[in-house]
């Protein structure tokens, strides 16, 4: 079971830039997702800044099922600068695949919450870590794509690409670099030192009843 | 003595490093230093459960050469301990009047000779120069305020000019810088010309670079760093030259040769040179000799 929180308006604010498509994911019954709260937040946005389409979907984390869904919104989606998604961290690593040359920014950040996992079969992963960090990672996952699950960059261990564990794993920081140089978006890792918090505030979240 | 003293002295420093043993007993270690090292290296660094290989530790063997008159770097990296325990060994590192840290992410666990073990990397190594930085002006990571005056290090940094991908190592090497790296070791150089052009966009972050050597043993320990240690690469012409004479590599003379024209060539464009002998430290005076330093 997880839970996804959104996060502040400023964050947010911050990261849209331009043309802007905004994408719901509701409907999986392992996550409970702020409905209220996250229409609230969109509309402002909307009378802000310049949403060029705001859509809600179900299981975006299954590629093929994205496809589909996605289809009739193809030119708008192009025409936009940025992709701003609502969902699990899964879900957004899944948009930022399929976009590779778009800006995907994450606004909820993923907590866990114990009890029954997911049962979608995902391709990528998301290890609920309570502070989404794909927002500056080019929408691909360090928690679950690096070995040390690095949020400060890569360490001094990757050869030819491939992580110090693993010769047949690409390095995640490997791949955030490529990406991010590839959307131009170097500079963006230029952040203040990252430190995780494991202390996850289950207490402070809603609870699923 | 912090070696950042000597970089502002305009000093051209020198260290070596080493590595305590899978063991408590050190006699030979501290013989071993005492004959190639003291009054040669203004400091020695000593590793921290180096590949992840279970060992004697690096605060009590620092702790002991600083008693033999000696500087030393106390390495610690975020592989076995969480933040507590880093913040901790750096409180007791300033006790024993350890004043060089150099702080890394530390390689995985599954690399080492206890592979089981569990991984931690609760911070890495610039939360972990960081988190040093906040110790020095008085506080925890966490904001809690420390009793008494805070530490003061030299904090130290790595990073790899010859890996292929420096872009990514400058981006990572002004990370650190931001996080309060004040000295740099690199990894090891076997390609004078990438080392040079590192050093020129290297030198913008005005910190002092020591170029990092491997004494090279054998062309086969050539191929091996080149298939497994990242950031390593020897080029084709020096396997040769390894190959060469047998003889003259077996008793140690070409690497010494090598070691001390790569230190030649780059010199000029660095602040220091670490010597990383692995066990070949009797070497060290030799390769110093003939890199004329
Ligand atoms: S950074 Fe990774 S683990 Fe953390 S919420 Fe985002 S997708 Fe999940
Ligand atoms: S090599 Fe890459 S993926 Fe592996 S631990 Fe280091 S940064 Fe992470």
């Amino acid at each position: 079971m997880l839970i996804t929180q959104l996060k502040s308006k400023e964050v947010i604010a911050k990261l849209i830039k331009g043309k802007t498509f905004i994408i719901n994911c509701h409907g999986c019954k392992e996550v409970y997702f702020p409905e209220h709260e996250a229409d609230k937040l969109q509309k402002e946005l909307s009378a802000e800044g310049n949403v060029i389409e705001k859509i809600t979907r179900d299981y975006i984390c299954s590629t093929d099922n994205l496809q589909v869904q996605l289809n009739k919104f193809m030119d708008k989606i192009q025409e936009a600068d940025t992709i701003l998604v609502f969902s699990c961290g899964v879900g957004v690593q899944t948009l930022a695949k399929s976009f590779e040359d778009k800006r995907v920014y994450s606004g909820c950040d993923t907590y866990p919450l114990p009890g029954f996992q997911g049962l979608t079969p995902q391709k990528f992963d998301c290890g609920q870590c309570g502070e989404c960090y794909l927002n500056y990672t080019g929408g691909i996952c360090p928690i679950t794509a690096c070995s040390k699950s690095l949020v400060n960059g890569q360490c001094g261990g990757s050869k030819n690409g491939k992580c110090e564990v693993d010769k047949n794993m690409e390095c995640g920081w490997e791949r955030i670099y490529r990406k991010l140089e590839k959307l131009k978006k170097l500079d963006i890792l230029d952040y203040p030192v990252k430190i995780r918090n494991y202390q996850l505030p289950f207490e402070e979240l809603p609870k699923d009843e | 003595m912090k070696l950042t003293k000597l970089f502002e002295r305009g000093e051209f420093a020198i260290t070596a490093e080493v590595g305590p043993p899978k063991g408590f007993h050190i006699d030979y270690l501290i013989d071993e230093i005492n004959t190639y090292l003291k009054g040669r290296v203004s400091a020695v660094n000593v590793t921290d459960n180096q590949s992840s290989v279970m060992r004697l530790g690096s605060l009590a063997t620092c702790k002991v050469l600083q008693d033999q008159g000696l500087i030393s770097i106390f390495q610690l990296t975020c592989r076995d301990r969480n933040r507590i325990a880093l913040q901790s060994d750096v409180l007791s590192a300033a006790l024993l009047g350890i004043e060089n840290l150099l702080l890394l992410t530390g390689d995985h666990t599954t690399l080492g000779d206890n592979p089981q073990a569990k991984p931690v990397f609760d911070l890495d190594s610039v939360s972990l120069l960081h988190m040093v930085k906040k110790l020095e002006q008085g506080e925890d990571l966490a904001g809690n305020p420390l009793e008494g005056d805070p530490p003061s290090f030299a904090k130290g940094a790595v990073v790899s000019p010859c890996s292929d991908s420096v872009d990514v190592q400058l981006i990572k090497m002004e990370q650190k810088v931001k996080a309060g790296a004040e000295y740099f070791q690199t990894q090891a150089v076997y390609e004078p010309e990438k080392f040079i052009k590192f050093m020129e966009k290297a030198k913008e972050f005005g910190v002092p670079v020591m170029l990092g050597i491997v004494i090279p043993k054998s062309a086969g320990m050539a191929k091996f760093m080149n298939e497994n240690i990242a950031g390593i690469s020897v080029p084709d012409s020096m396997i040769e030259e390894l190959k060469k004479d047998k003889e003259k590599t077996k008793a140690g003379i070409t690497g010494v040769e090598i070691s001390a024209r790569i230190i030649r060539e780059c010199k000029d464009y660095c602040q220091g040179v670490h010597i990383m002998a692995m066990g070949w430290e009797s070497k060290i005076p030799d390769i110093l000799d003939l890199a004329g330093l």
